[in-house]
């Protein structure tokens, strides 16, 4: 039994080990690319979103059909960001590195660590996104820009997603399809910016409390969306919502959000919301303070 | 909060909120804006290297002379605009996206300049974009 346990210590460490080396091959060949293409700029400030919660470029819960990071077709960004979800029994902390390249891949890799600050302990799991931009541009094209990604789910230790029912408590993927809209000069001559996701999911609580469960075990399609107002270059102000599974039959609940971003350059950006995230592992009312910080590193 | 929400996106998806009676061209200031807007953004070529490289064999007052006559006639004023069109202006010029979109960045630099608000900016914006399939990679 001991020994079984060593084992299992063993397999979770040389998890983390290759983890570690992902990123430092991750940070490795995007300090590379930096050196070898020209500087990302090419997109109309407050346009080019942020990374979403699970590392994606999007909004703040939603992922949108756009690329984070300012690249034009001749360009490659490189962004990270730090995301903070403080909620009443809980609390998110996102860490995560993105690089899209001539603004038709992205790939990104996002840490996940939720403090349980009642229960005590933490989850951690590891998100890696990969999208592609199907058609459009989302400011320039007549129809909205369309995009289609992929978000792997690992978590480091399974034991919490076991005890609450988890059909699988080590990993899942999402598939989603994006569209996203800039209007120039929609609403009274502000810009607006709306958005719609269809994501195909198992995970309970974005696969923190594993994937599947007593209820459902099979994928079903949830719907996202966004719509915000840029009511100035620097200045954003919007809402989100995101359609959520009850596997675990816990009663998980949708999510919303209402957010304030703060542009002040291309390279940087800052986020406020107030987000509803409804019952978590059978705690009702989880709300709280939505806090982001975005940054281009090239 | 979900109602709070719902209103909000209702308004959003209705365009409740928009209004539409003067054209742009009036709303931005008439004549006078409009040169205003075409003198700054050729001082804003003049300063970017990037940009000043496609202009530094044109023909200055006539470039000034036909974005006049079309940022006017886009904006929905009382002009014809007599120059070529934006493929013969554009064509072998291999303008690429982020040119285009680093064009545009100026281009609002000198709405800026030109105290044109915000609203109006987007307004200009959104009828001069049209015209970015006939100018990029050409």
């Amino acid at each position: 039994m001991v020994q079984r346990e060593y084992k299992h210590k063993m397999v979770i460490e040389k998890v983390n080990n290759m983890h570690s080396c992902w990123y430092k091959a991750l940070f490795f060949s995007l300090s590379f690319i930096s050196i070898v293409s020209q500087a990302s700029d090419g997109k109309l400030i407050g346009t080019a979103g942020l990374n979403q919660i699970e590392g994606s470029g999007g909004g703040g819960i939603v992922p949108w059909a756009t690329l984070a990071g300012y690249d034009s077709r001749e360009q490659i960004s490189v962004n990270a960001f730090t995301t903070q979800v403080d909620i009443d029994d809980y609390r998110l902390n996102v860490l995560g590195v993105s690089a899209s390249f001539y603004d038709r891949v992205e790939l990104s890799v996002a840490q996940h660590r939720f403090d349980l600050k009642t229960l005590g302990g933490d989850i951690k799991q590891n998100v890696y996104g990969i999208k592609y931009r199907i058609y459009g541009d989302v400011v320039y094209s007549v129809w909205p820009q369309l995009s289609v990604g992929i978000q792997h789910k690992e978590l480091d230790d399974g034991s919490i997603a076991r005890a609450v029912g988890a059909a699988n408590n080590n990993s899942g993927t999402d598939i989603y399809l994006a569209a996203t809209k800039v209007h120039l000069g929609a609403i009274a001559g502000f810009n607006a910016v709306w958005s719609l996701t269809a994501r195909a999911t198992k995970a309970n609580q974005l696969g923190l409390l594993g994937f599947g469960g007593v209820n459902n075990d099979s994928y079903q399609i949830m719907a996202e969306a966004s719509a915000g107002v840029l009511f100035s270059r620097h200045l954003a102000i919007g809402v989100e919502y995101r359609q959520k599974p009850d596997n675990l039959g816990l009663g998980e609940e949708d999510w919303f959000d209402v957010f304030v971003t703060y542009i002040p350059s291309k390279n940087l950006s800052f986020t406020l919301a107030w987000a509803e995230l409804g019952s978590i592992a059978g705690v009702k009312d989880q709300s709280g303070l939505y806090l982001s910080l975005n940054g281009q590193l090239w | 909060m979900k109602n709070m929400i719902l209103i909000l996106m209702s308004c959003f998806l209705l365009n409740a909120c928009a209004t539409q009676n003067a054209s742009t061209y009036q709303q931005l200031g008439g004549q006078p804006k409009v040169e205003e807007i075409v003198d700054d953004f050729i001082t804003e070529i003049e300063f970017d290297p990037i940009m000043f490289e496609f202009f530094k064999d044109s023909d200055i007052d006539r470039f000034r002379e036909k974005l006049i006559e079309h940022l006017c006639l886009l904006t929905g004023g009382p002009c014809q605009y007599t120059g070529d069109s934006m493929e013969q202006v554009h064509g072998g010029m291999n303008i690429t996206e982020s040119t285009f979109n680093h064009g545009v960045d100026l281009f609002i630099n000198a709405m800026t300049k030109a105290d044109i608000p915000h609203p109006i900016q987007n307004k200009i914006l959104a009828v001069m974009i049209h015209t970015r399939d006939q100018m990029i990679y050409h």
